[in-house]
């Protein structure tokens, strides 16, 4: 099986059982892509596959071959942390920091989904207008992601700041 | 979780071909539940037909009906502007289900096809009539606080756990489905099956069959349609209870017309059928909606845990219809 | 973890009570006061790797040659095995080794947690070594294979028939039998002053209630993992743990193996909260490991950590107060029972808050334990306090209400002027202070009326509970400090499973050598290092200190030696010095005083090293040291569905010196937020007809998300503790406690109706 795992090109022969995580983590020894679950409650697997964030525990990697994926440790640039990483420092978005690379690519995934419109539970007006992503709609938003210590504050925060067009400095 | 072989359908033809070469074989949509039941070795495919490369195209069509293709993803039937703005409660309910990653992943026909969240039936421990028919049911006299208040066997109390479902089922859609011998189109309140003696028989779908589309037929007043879940948190929980509704008040204050149905409370989504009724040509009145949701649940019957369901779907629906007569949005 | 119980064996082993007393306290630590790098927020040490993706959990460590394991759990909950095939197991693809009870190495039963200070034993139940079941869920079988996948495949082809025997699986009826556990972490089961059932008749105001609450699971978001290899005869486990040395030495009884043998390793913990101890797992792969001779890594799924790992146990309470007309209390009753097994010593210490919170006229605090079978029952982040707390600060709310008191008022009439039931002095209260800024923050006097306050369908409250938790440090702990020209190493076996662990105890070293706090490092994580505590009772960060403390008074001695008669230093006295600006200065004279490097570059030496233990926690023994906080709650609860929303939380702390603003912050948050998990929706759902979890999965047991958490405001006295190092208290606990409390006592103001029975779910609003 191919993939395109952070800009690389990878080639692996696993099982049909193996998941997207599995193959992250046992068989590419990318251990940034967290197993919190394996049952799609915890969003602590959180990749982005072009782009769209989805829960790889539940991906079968047969299913996403030749794709483009983007673990945590795709994240950072040339010239360091993604600010968003930066951020999360900044704001104490994590504690244990288990949770923390799925909310990173979970944040990532949903400010792209915001910028194209996708409305979400808490939208008021679905008929149109671009998604304004103020403290209700990032909550709901991130809700997939469980953070058992309880650094919500701090991720949102890091998020805003970060990831919110027009947010206050 | 059991060695499966797997093969990518490139159609719809080809797809209900590679399923018919198995004794066993599941399509394969985002895997969002199916994956979870394999490793819960709940399912235990031979083979999976991957359907995610089948049509996912979202058409709009002049007459004011829209057709799904069935792999398109949650998160697409729910952003796009269409479906938003004819039927409302159809992107709600989508928004109001699982999180934004599952929704990125799963698709319109696996969301139909998901399985009961019952806890009964995912332990292998347990009597379940799902999974070993004849062996019994440990949710009716167990924790049974999610299950069933309407319709349910003395052989089963799960509930269907979809949101999009409760939509589609208000919204009167039909699915598309394509199988050995043809294609053919079944409503989708006609689609789920209560339980009866048979719970392991969910669907009315035929060996193989397979949906390839959602169609929702025209309908103007369910612009204002919406949806309202109840759950034990704010996100990313499963229906307690649900209700997806649409409602037309004529200018003289009467129900003219009305789409209603509830999620969380049977083995199927729930139309009410029997509030719709009810509804039309009476006041859109509070007192109206109460009778209504009343005459709905008037069969509905508790178990230990989830006879509140009862009371809070009474509330749910009235207050749904409230916000709906009162024109703003819950 | 004898949390109370080690305090008192380390401390009676050397004194006597009497001796105690007129033992003098310790001098205050003079950083209990001084502004450094401590007290600042200072970001976590580990950000980098953990928001890069880098740091290396317990599953996370590359081996070759690794195997997985997967593990079969028995379905009934007490009885034997009367037969297992394994054979479609063995022969399935992959497959190394199928382990049961027939073929296990023999294995001595665990060292059960206070049997030794260093015993780590969830429970004393031998593992794997005979065919008898005690709980549903309990390993029957473990499978090791080349891949996930397979073990996991093979472990579903197990097949095991079972004989059951009769199980105690009813709380209600086993309550009916309940006894009373030797002691309650070293303290008496049973504590009664006065005639309370008389007083309480006779008071002119009383409440008299019970109270239910139900099993929790810890929820950490890392499953349980251990990566397991035999180098020899000896013994390597990277471990997800929060309590290293007493595992090493627990694990060293088992195996019969000598200690010195055994290392463990646990840089990073993803997410503890009292359940990342010694369970069956670890103990299952290590022998897995020596059986197959191949390294075994065991990765829990979601529903392992639930059949193997225990979480919090149901209690049933019931709280009577009687009060005087001017508020005073005439009885304080708190008594009940906690669910818990033969075989484990975790009685959830619900009465310990009526402890040392109120004065009252008469007491009886009394807790029993009901016998049942079921997976061992554990600490959980406030053992007991936070459970206990509910009871106890509803019943005063409803105290409050039948007097027609502020409930805050009703707390300053109670307020006790030194420990009201073992009448020990207060190191350090300031309870009254914290609800009086937390009331004014919050805008308490906006409090409404009962069920008077309404936003459309949304009914608005406001809710109000103490918090509180006792002070620990545990003995046994040493540092070792490490110095040289480029600054100092400190080493120590401790956990930081999100605490800040590394980070507060960084700026601590950087504090007591002088130095800047680029220029120090703490190592933990490692039993190679110099013997930690544990990560429990919120104890490790002044139990880190002391000993910290401890090695830099050795590290002080020894600089002077070294930098002998030619240095500024020559001739001056420990008590004399203190370290700053890189150096050892002399106290006043400022200009009297020589650099590390100075030092040991006349010495001739690349470093210094200086390890030390630190001294007994006599400060526990001659005052009641507790920390505690006002917690402040608004909801807004669904008149239509019963939903709840919490719309804002304030807790305001009395935990002595904060030490970093920020990740204290987050660990009270924290807390709180755990607090907003118990008082709405936690519940481990567990089948009294067959024993069984039945919710073993984070879709099913919720835990709060994004949505239900909003901003949670946290502010804090900031008034150190004169008998504790640094000044300070742990903190890691105190955040959930009374947080159940402050819910309920809002809903009822939104909605008038009383809950008594956790989870506060929307069908008991409706």
């Amino acid at each position: 099986m191919r993939f395109t795992i952070n800009g690389q090109a990878v080639e692996a022969s696993v099982d049909l059982r193996t998941s997207l995580l599995d193959l992250l983590r046992d068989h590419l020894h990318l251990y940034g892509t967290k197993k919190g679950c394996n049952q799609g409650a915890c969003g602590a697997c959180t990749v982005l596959v072009d782009g769209n964030r989805i829960n790889s525990c539940l991906a079968l990697a047969v299913q996403y071959q030749d794709r483009a994926v983007t673990t945590v440790e795709g994240l950072a640039g040339e010239h360091g942390l993604h600010p968003l990483q930066q951020a999360f420092i900044e704001h104490d978005g994590f504690q244990c920091g288990y949770c923390t690379p799925g909310q990173l690519c979970s944040a990532i995934g949903m400010a792209a989904e915001a910028e194209r419109g996708v409305p979400s539970a808490v939208t008021a007006d679905l008929s149109a207008g671009p998604v304004v992503l103020d403290h209700d709609e990032l909550r709901e938003r991130m809700s997939g992601n469980l953070c058992r210590c309880g650094a919500y504050n701090g991720i949102v925060e890091a998020i805003t700041q970060t990831l919110v067009t027009g947010a206050a400095e | 979780m059991r060695a499966f072989s797997y093969a990518r359908a490139e159609d719809a033809s080809a797809a209900v071909r590679l399923a018919g070469a198995s004794a066993r074989a599941r399509y394969l949509g985002g895997g969002t539940n199916l994956v979870d039941l394999m490793r819960e070795t709940v399912e235990q495919p031979d083979a999976l037909v991957d359907v995610t490369a089948l049509p996912a195209a979202i058409e709009a069509r002049s007459d004011g009906s829209i057709l799904i293709g069935a792999g398109a993803s949650n998160t697409a039937v729910a952003a796009d502007l269409a479906v938003r703005t004819r039927f409302p409660a159809l992107a709600r309910a989508i928004l109001a289900g699982a999180s934004g990653q599952i929704r990125n992943m799963a698709t319109v026909g696996g969301n139909i096809l998901q399985r009961t969240r019952c806890t009964y039936f995912y332990d292998d421990a347990s009597r379940c009539n799902k999974r070993a028919p004849g062996a019994g049911c440990d949710a009716i006299d167990g924790f049974n606080r999610i299950h069933a208040i309407l319709g349910a066997s003395p052989a089963c109390v799960a509930t269907h756990p979809s949101d999009m479902c409760v939509a589609l089922a208000a919204l009167d859609a039909t699915v598309h489905l394509q199988g050995h011998g043809g294609s053919r189109t079944m409503r989708l309140v006609d689609l789920h099956r209560l339980p009866g003696g048979r719970p392991h028989v969910e669907t009315e779908l035929q060996r193989d069959e397979l949906i390839t589309a959602v169609e929702l037929p025209a309908l103007p007043f369910a612009a204002g349609s919406t949806y309202r879940k109840v759950r034990d948190r704010a996100s990313y929980a499963f229906a307690l209870v649900s209700v997806a509704a649409a409602l037309d008040v004529g200018p003289d204050g009467t129900v003219r017309d009305v789409r209603l149905a509830l999620g969380g409370v049977a083995h199927k989504p729930w139309r009410a059928s029997i509030a719709e009724a009810a509804l039309r040509g009476r006041p859109a009145t509070a007192d109206s909606f109460r009778d209504a949701a009343d005459a709905e649940l008037a069969d509905a019957a508790g178990l230990r845990h989830n006879a509140f369901k009862i009371d809070l779907a009474r509330r749910t629906v009235a207050a749904t219809l409230e916000g709906l007569a009162g024109g703003d949005r819950t | 973890m004898s949390i109370v119980d080690t305090v008192k064996q380390a401390v009676t082993g050397a004194v006597t009570g009497a001796m105690v007393r007129l033992t003098p306290d310790a001098p205050v630590d003079p950083l209990a006061t001084k502004h450094g790098a401590l007290g600042r927020s200072v970001p976590r040490v580990d950000g980098p790797l953990k928001v890069g993706g880098q740091a290396r959990f317990a599953a996370e460590v590359p081996v070759e040659g690794l195997t997985y394991a997967a593990l079969v759990y028995s379905t009934i909950a007490h009885g034997r095995i009367v037969t297992l095939d394994t054979a479609e197991a063995v022969a399935a693809p992959g497959v190394v080794l199928v382990m049961t009870h027939e073929n296990a190495p023999r294995m001595a039963p665990p060292a059960i947690f206070m049997s030794n200070p260093r015993a780590a034993g969830a429970s004393d139940l031998p593992i794997m070594q005979d065919p008898s079941i005690h709980w549903n869920g309990e390993p029957v079988a473990l499978v090791l294979a080349d891949t996930q996948e397979q073990a996991d495949h093979a472990a579903s082809l197990v097949r095991v028939s079972y004989e059951a025997a009769q199980a105690d699986l009813s709380f209600d009826q086993a309550r009916a039998q309940a006894h009373a556990p030797d002691s309650v972490l070293g303290e008496p089961a049973r504590i009664a002053i006065g005639d309370a059932e008389a007083a309480l008749a006779a008071a002119p105001y009383r409440v008299d209630l019970s109270y239910r609450t139900p099993r929790h699971s810890h929820g950490a978001i890392e499953p349980h993992a251990a990566t397991v290899l035999w180098e020899g005869d000896k013994l390597v486990v990277h471990d997800a743990t929060q309590m290293l040395h007493a595992t090493q030495w627990t694990l060293a009884g088992i195996f019969g193996i000598r200690e010195e043998d055994i290392r463990i390793l646990s840089p990073f913990v993803g997410g503890g909260f009292g359940g990342k101890g010694l369970w069956s797992h670890q103990i299952l792969a290590i022998a897995a490991a020596k059986l197959s001779k191949r390294p075994v890594r065991i990765a829990l799924s979601r529903e392992g950590v639930f059949r193997v790992a225990g979480g919090r146990t149901t209690t049933g309470q019931r709280v009577a107060l009687g009060a005087n007309a001017d508020g005073t209390l005439a009885a304080l009753i708190h008594t009940g029972v906690a669910a818990m097994t033969a075989h484990n010593n975790c009685p959830e210490q619900f009465t310990f808050p009526a402890r040392h919170l109120y004065a009252a006229g008469s007491f009886l605090l009394e807790q029993k334990v009901a016998d049942i079978h079921m997976l061992a029952n554990t600490f959980m982040r406030a053992p007991g306090e936070s459970v206990g707390t509910f009871a106890l600060e509803t019943a005063l709310d409803e105290l409050a209400e039948a007097m027609a008191l502020d409930p805050i008022e009703l707390r300053r009439r109670i307020e006790p002027d030194k420990d009201p039931t073992s009448g020990r002095a207060f190191s350090s209260r300031h309870l009254l202070e914290a609800y009086a800024k937390g009331a004014e923050r919050f805008g308490w006097s906006q409090r409404p009326a009962p069920r008077s306050r309404r936003e459309g369908e949304w009914l608005v409250g406001m809710g109000v509970a103490t918090a509180t938790y006792p002070y620990y440090r545990m003995p046994g702990g040493s540092a070792r400090i490490r110095l040289t020209a480029e600054g100092a190493v400190v080493q120590m076996g401790s956990h930081e499973m999100g605490m800040g662990t590394a980070t507060a105890q960084a700026q601590h070293a950087a504090d007591r050598l002088g130095l800047p706090l680029e220029r120090v490092r703490f190592e933990y994580g490692d039993t190679d290092l110099p013997p930690g505590t544990i990560a429990g009772g919120s104890s490790q960060t002044v139990s880190i200190a002391a000993a910290l403390l401890a090695a830099h008074e050795v590290l002080v001695a020894q600089l002077l030696k070294l930098a002998g008669n030619d240095s500024p230093l020559g001739g001056l006295k420990a008590a004399e010095v203190e370290a700053r600006d890189g150096g050892l200065h002399h106290k006043e004279d400022t200009g009297r005083g020589e650099s590390y490097a100075s030092i040991l570059a006349r010495a001739g030496r690349a470093e210094v090293v200086a390890q030390a233990e630190a001294p007994r926690p006599m400060e526990v023994m001659k005052h009641s040291m507790h920390s505690y906080g006002a917690q402040f709650c608004e909801v807004r609860v669904s008149a239509v569905t019963g939903e709840v929303r919490v719309s804002r939380f304030l807790g305001s702390f009395d935990c002595g010196r904060i030490l970093n603003p920020q990740t204290a912050r987050s660990q009270f948050r924290g807390g709180i937020i755990m607090g907003l998990g118990l008082a709405l929706m936690e519940e481990t759902e567990f089948d009294e007809r067959t024993g069984r979890i039945m919710n073993p999965s984070l879709a099913e047991y919720h835990v709060p998300v994004h949505l239900d958490v909003p901003e949670i405001d946290v502010i804090w006295t900031d008034i150190p503790d004169p008998h504790s190092p640094l000044g300070a208290h742990g903190i890691g606990e105190i955040g959930i406690t009374g947080v159940g409390a402050a819910v309920a006592n809002a809903i009822h103001n939104a909605t008038g109706r009383r809950v008594r029975e956790l989870p506060i779910t929307l069908d008991k609003l409706l």
